[in-house]
């Protein structure tokens, strides 16, 4: 390397773009929590699940068979088929598999091609916050401009069209919504979509819908919102969340032909094709796992409430969320802010947590507290919180010993 | 009671039987006086047998054997079956006895302190039984997993501590 470093020169600046885009909330945390021992993490986004064996199977079976090349770039057909028919079946939505579905690597890459077909620079997209982290830095990224639009626990969090209203300009393209949301474990009543969807005609606007957590719905039933506007909607769903596949980077859109052949030409370019050990393995997953989603989605129930039970218990007011694995209690009571509650956690009782602003506006004064954890271990985490709260309790009662949470931080 | 979907309360209790009323009552947003009464119940009907521990015994340091053990035999006119059976579940060194469609009539699980203690029972205990004709054992060598609890080295988390 010594010989290329002859010139003083520094390198010639990167992308302004990418250097101004702020890094994620949930990366600062990490590095902190993943260097400390036995800790609690109530701070992972993902199933505690692991796949269910007969998809791994399907998978290693397909290696075994030399599946090992690449696919349509849409993705395989069998699978697009099992995916429109999975989508009919359960919301009436009618897809054609030969060009109305494309498999992607994940809803992640799926959002980023959404972006990048929908929007020229400058270009407004609305968003619902507080909201996943990656939706802002795509739009972001694909030279649009993301107009946040802070959602508040006592509507529980849910976006209203006169929200929406309030902030469209002549420069709004789309809509992006994610529910049920990470993560607040918001859903949307159907009116309300409906709402949203009849604005959306009147105003000529596209619809991106982040449906990953659709299966993840506790009380009612989960409304896609392609039933209601077909001809103007992004649907963005995959296989993480519901068959606790979140390593395989498994994901699909589904829209007009059109647009969904915009979307495949970038995929094209980018990615070619998603990896088709994934893609077998999610034929194995819409053709046998629905037991084994539907026990899944039993036992997060039981550990939704009782994570929420006991935050309720402990003096952390907690809405009873209705959808995916997170639950999103206030800590203002506290008197300490979402940061700071979590980083004292963390290290005084070794619990993870993330702060609330680390999802964007409307995080302020929230913590994430993820349930995709063992019911004994949500027990634990909430057995030390109740000590946490206590203690910090405590304190602001009598404030001249602040020492002692010097030492404990330590 | 319908077929397809089974009472929470007991899949709970099946999971973890020490799971209290009120945490029940939690996990299924049921009252904890509902929850109790129900268990009541279930314990009346003889819906819950008994409530009992998993233990491993090799772990303990408790050393048994265990032998699977298929039975032939000649069914008794009117009884067919279970007059042998109830024979053979008499017997506390038999742990469980089920029938079974296949070459042999009754699997049998048996349990003791060594082979040799296994091997006099079958061969004065059990094939002495009137109307065994024939008995395959099959010594247990290593258990995997059982009644659904994995005996192997516990799967760690392997998620990072924190992710979006």
């Amino acid at each position: 390397m010594k010989d290329f470093q002859m010139s003083n020169e520094a390198l010639p600046p990167l992308s302004r773009m990418v250097t101004d885009l702020a890094p994620s909330g949930i990366r600062k945390f990490f590095d902190v929590a993943a260097q400390m021992k036995d800790v609690i993490s109530l701070g992972v986004g993902e199933p505690d699940f692991v796949t269910p064996w007969a998809i791994c199977e399907a998978a290693v079976q397909s290696l075994k068979n030399g599946q090992t090349n690449y696919t349509s770039t849409y993705g395989s057909l069998e699978l697009r088929k099992l995916i429109a028919r999975h989508l009919a079946a359960r919301y009436g939505v009618n897809y054609s598999p030969e060009e109305e579905v494309l498999v992607t690597v994940g809803v992640s890459e799926g959002m980023d091609l959404a972006m990048r077909v929908l929007l020229d620079p400058g270009d407004e997209v609305i968003v619902a916050e507080p909201c996943y982290v990656s939706y802002k830095p795509c739009v972001t990224l694909a030279g649009g401009v993301p107009v946040g639009v802070r959602t508040r626990a006592e509507d529980q969090f849910r976006i209203s069209v006169d929200q929406i209203a309030a902030v469209t300009t002549p420069r709004t393209k789309a809509i992006l919504i994610g529910y049920p949301s990470n993560p607040t474990g918001a859903t949307m009543p159907a009116d309300m979509l409906l709402e949203i969807v009849a604005f959306a005609r009147k105003r000529n606007l596209y619809i991106v819908s982040d449906e990953i957590y659709d299966r993840l719905t506790y009380d009612g039933e989960h409304t896609c919102v392609s039933s209601l506007a077909p001809e103007r909607t992004i649907l963005l769903n995959g296989f993480s969340k519901a068959y606790a596949m979140t390593g395989w980077r498994l994901g699909y859109a589904c829209a007009p032909a059109e647009i969904l052949s915009a979307m495949n030409k970038v995929h094209n370019y980018s990615i070619l094709c998603a990896p088709i050990i994934a893609q077998m393995a999610a034929i194995e997953a819409l053709k046998s796992a629905e037991p084994s989603v539907q026990e899944m989605v039993g036992q997060y129930n039981q550990r939704r409430r009782l994570i929420v039970d006991g935050l309720n218990k402990i003096g952390l007011e907690c809405h009873m969320p209705q959808g995916a694995f997170y639950a999103f209690p206030n800590i203002e009571s506290t008197g300490l802010d979402e940061e700071e509650f979590a980083r004292r956690l963390l290290f005084e009782e070794q619990v993870a947590v993330v702060p609330g602003t680390a999802f964007g506006a409307g995080g302020e004064g929230h913590i994430r507290c993820s349930y995709a954890t063992s019911l004994e271990k949500i027990s634990i985490a909430l057995d030390r919180m109740g000590r946490f709260v206590e203690r910090i309790k405590a304190e602001k009662n009598s404030p001249s010993r602040p020492e002692l949470t010097e030492a404990a931080s330590r | 009671m319908s077929q397809a979907q089974p009472d929470e309360i007991l899949k709970i209790l099946a999971r973890d039987a020490r799971t209290s009323p009120e945490t029940i009552a939690t996990l299924t947003g049921r009252t904890a006086a509902g929850v109790r009464e129900a268990i009541a119940g279930y314990e009346q009907q003889g819906i819950i047998k008994r409530y009992k521990t998993i233990v491993d015994w090799e772990r303990a340091g408790v050393q048994k054997v265990h032998a699977f053990i298929d039975v032939r035999m000649v069914p008794a006119r009117d009884k067919g079956f279970d007059t042998v059976a109830e024979r053979i579940q008499r017997f506390p060194e038999v742990s469980s006895v089920w029938l079974v469609s296949g070459a042999s009539d009754l699997r049998i699980v048996v349990e003791g302190a060594d082979m040799r203690e296994i091997g006099r029972f079958v061969a004065e205990k059990l094939s002495t039984i009137e109307g065994v004709t024939g008995t395959d054992t099959h010594f247990l060598m290593r258990r995997y997993k059982e009644d659904g609890v994995d005996y192997t080295d516990d799967e760690s988390d392997q998620r990072l501590v924190v992710s979006p």
